[in-house]
C-alpha cells in the first residue's frame, strides 16, 4: 500500500512545486516507484517543472469525471522510469475535485505506487484541503519569513483537525519541516531568521533546509527538477532530505555561509 | 561616539530577532482561536444579549476564550464595562436589590473578569 505525502504550506510561491518535483525525482531516482498530483487545479504548473507539459492529453479532472482511465492520464518520465506524473486541469476550477472522486484516483494510485506525491496549491480552502485530506505524511514548505511561518502554523492546525487521519481518530499526519529558500549570508547578519528560530515556533522535526540558489530557477527554464542537477547546492540539499525522509541520518549542510576568497566568488558568479 | 549614531535605530534587535518575537507573540494569539470550538462565536453573542439587557455594551467590549490544561479547559469571559455604566440601569431587570458595595467595587474595577472551569 502507498504512502501519500502532501507538499502544503498556506502560503503560495514558497516552493511547494519545486519541492514535489525535487521529491518525486529523488524517491524514484532511488528506485521507489513514485506518482507526483498536480491539485492546483485552473493553474496547472508541475507539468513545466517536470518538462512533460507537452505530452499532456488527460489530466486528473478527466479521471476523476470518468472522461479518462488512471493509465491514460499518467505520464511516464522520460528521464527516470519509476516515476510517473498526473497533470491537473487548465481549463477547470478547483470544485472539479471531489472528495469521493480524489479517494477513488488515490485508492487506485496506492495499489499501484510506493510513494504517492500531492502538490498543493496554496490557501486553506478547498484545493488546498482537498490535497491534505487524505495525507499519511506531510511536508510543511515554509520560508524564514514572517508570512509564510504563519501560514505554515495554520496549515499544521488544519492538519491536526481537518485530515481524514484527524476526523477518523486515526494515527495523526507525519509532520516534516522543510525550509526553504534559506540565505545563510543574510541568516548571519541578522536579516532573516535563523533554521532554530523557525523550529522553536512551529516544533516539528526538520527534514531538509534547502538553500536560496540561482539552479532552481535554471532547472524550471529547462523543465528538469533541480535534484537531478548534479552541480546544484539545491540539489544536494533535496538529495539529503529525501535521504532522511527514508531514514537515513545525514548531517544538515549549507546552513552557513560559505567563505570562498574572491576569486572563487568569480567563478561562481560565472558559474 | 560616532557623529551619525543617533541616525541608527533606537532598537538594536536585528530584524530577524524582531521577526520571531513578532511571530511568537501572534502566533499564542492565534492559536487559542484555531482550537476554539465553533459554538464559541453563538456562546459570546448570547452572553453579550444578556449583558445589554442591563448595561449598553459594545461588541468588542466582550471576550471569550477557552484554553486548554490537560484534561479541563477554562472558559474565560472578559467584559469591560464602561465605567458610568456600572451604575446604570438600563432595563429594569436591575432593579434587584444591589448593595451600595457593590456598586463601589464595580465603579473601582470597571473591566469584571469571569471565570468558570469547566
Ligand atoms: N531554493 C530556491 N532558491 C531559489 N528560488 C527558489 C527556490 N525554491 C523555489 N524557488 C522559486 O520560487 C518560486 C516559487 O516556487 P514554487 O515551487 O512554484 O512555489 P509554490 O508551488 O509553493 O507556489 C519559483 O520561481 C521558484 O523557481
Ligand atoms: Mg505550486
Amino acid at each position: 500500500m502507498g504512502k501519500v505525502i502532501v507538499m502544503t504550506s498556506g502560503k503560495g510561491g514558497v516552493g511547494k512545486t519545486t519541492t514535489s518535483a525535487a521529491f518525486s525525482a529523488g524517491l524514484a531516482s532511488r528506485g521507489h516507484k513514485t506518482v507526483v498530483i498536480d491539485f492546483d487545479v485552473g493553474l496547472r504548473n508541475l507539468d513545466l517543472i517536470m518538462g512533460c507539459e507537452r505530452r499532456v492529453v488527460f489530466d486528473f479532472v478527466h479521471v476523476i469525471n470518468g472522461d479518462a482511465r488512471l493509465n491514460q492520464a499518467l505520464i511516464r518520465d522520460k528521464r527516470l522510469e519509476h516515476l510517473y506524473i498526473l497533470p491537473t486541469s487548465q481549463t477547470r476550477d478547483k470544485d472539479a475535485l471531489t472528495r469521493e472522486g480524489v479517494e477513488r484516483v488515490l485508492t487506485e494510485l496506492r495499489e499501484q505506487f510506493e510513494y504517492i506525491i500531492c502538490d498543493s496549491p496554496a490557501g486553506i480552502e478547498r484545493g488546498a484541503l482537498m490535497a491534505l485530506y487524505f495525507a499519511d505524511e506531510a511536508i510543511i514548505v515554509t520560508n524564514p519569513e514572517v508570512s509564510s511561518v504563519r501560514d505554515s502554523d495554520r496549515i499544521l492546525g488544519v492538519l491536526q483537525s481537518r485530515s481524514r487521519r484527524a476526523e477518523e481518530g486515526l494515527d495523526p499526519v507525519r509532520e516534516h519541516l522543510l525550509l526553504s529558500r534559506y540565505d545563510p549570508e543574510r541568516v548571519e547578519r541578522g536579516e532573516m531568521m535563523k533554521v532554530d528560530d523557525v523550529l522553536e515556533i512551529l516544533a516539528i522535526p526538520l527534514l531538509g533546509v534547502i538553500p536560496e540558489s540561482r539552479s532552481v530557477l535554471k532547472a524550471s527554464n529547462v523543465g528538469t527538477p533541480v535534484i537531478l542537477d548534479p552541480q546544484s547546492a539545491a540539489g544536494d540539499a533535496y538529495r539529503d532530505a529525501v535521504g532522511r525522509f527514508l531514514g537515513e541520518s545525514l548531517p544538515f549542510r549549507f546552513m552557513r555561509p560559505e567563505r570562498r576568497g574572491l576569486f572563487q566568488r568569480f567563478l561562481r558568479r560565472s558559474a | 561616539m560616532n557623529i551619525l549614531s543617533f541616525l541608527r535605530p533606537k532598537s538594536t534587535l536585528p530584524t530577524a530577532e524582531q521577526a520571531k518575537e513578532r511571530l511568537k507573540i501572534v502566533l499564542a494569539h492565534e492559536r487559542s482561536y484555531a482550537s476554539a470550538p465553533d459554538y464559541l462565536p453563538r456562546l459570546q453573542n448570547e452572553i453579550l444579549q444578556v449583558i445589554a439587557r442591563y448595561v449598553e455594551l459594545e461588541q468588542d467590549k466582550l471576550t471569550v476564550k477557552l484554553e486548554n490544561f490537560g484534561s479541563t479547559s477554562r472558559l474565560e469571559v472578559n467584559i469591560d464595562l464602561p465605567k458610568t455604566a456600572a451604575s446604570v440601569a438600563v432595563s429594569p431587570a436591575n432593579q434587584a436589590d444591589r448593595t451600595s458595595d457593590d456598586e463601589a467595587t464595580a465603579a473601582d474595577d470597571p473591566a469584571t473578569d469571569a471565570r468558570a472551569v469547566s
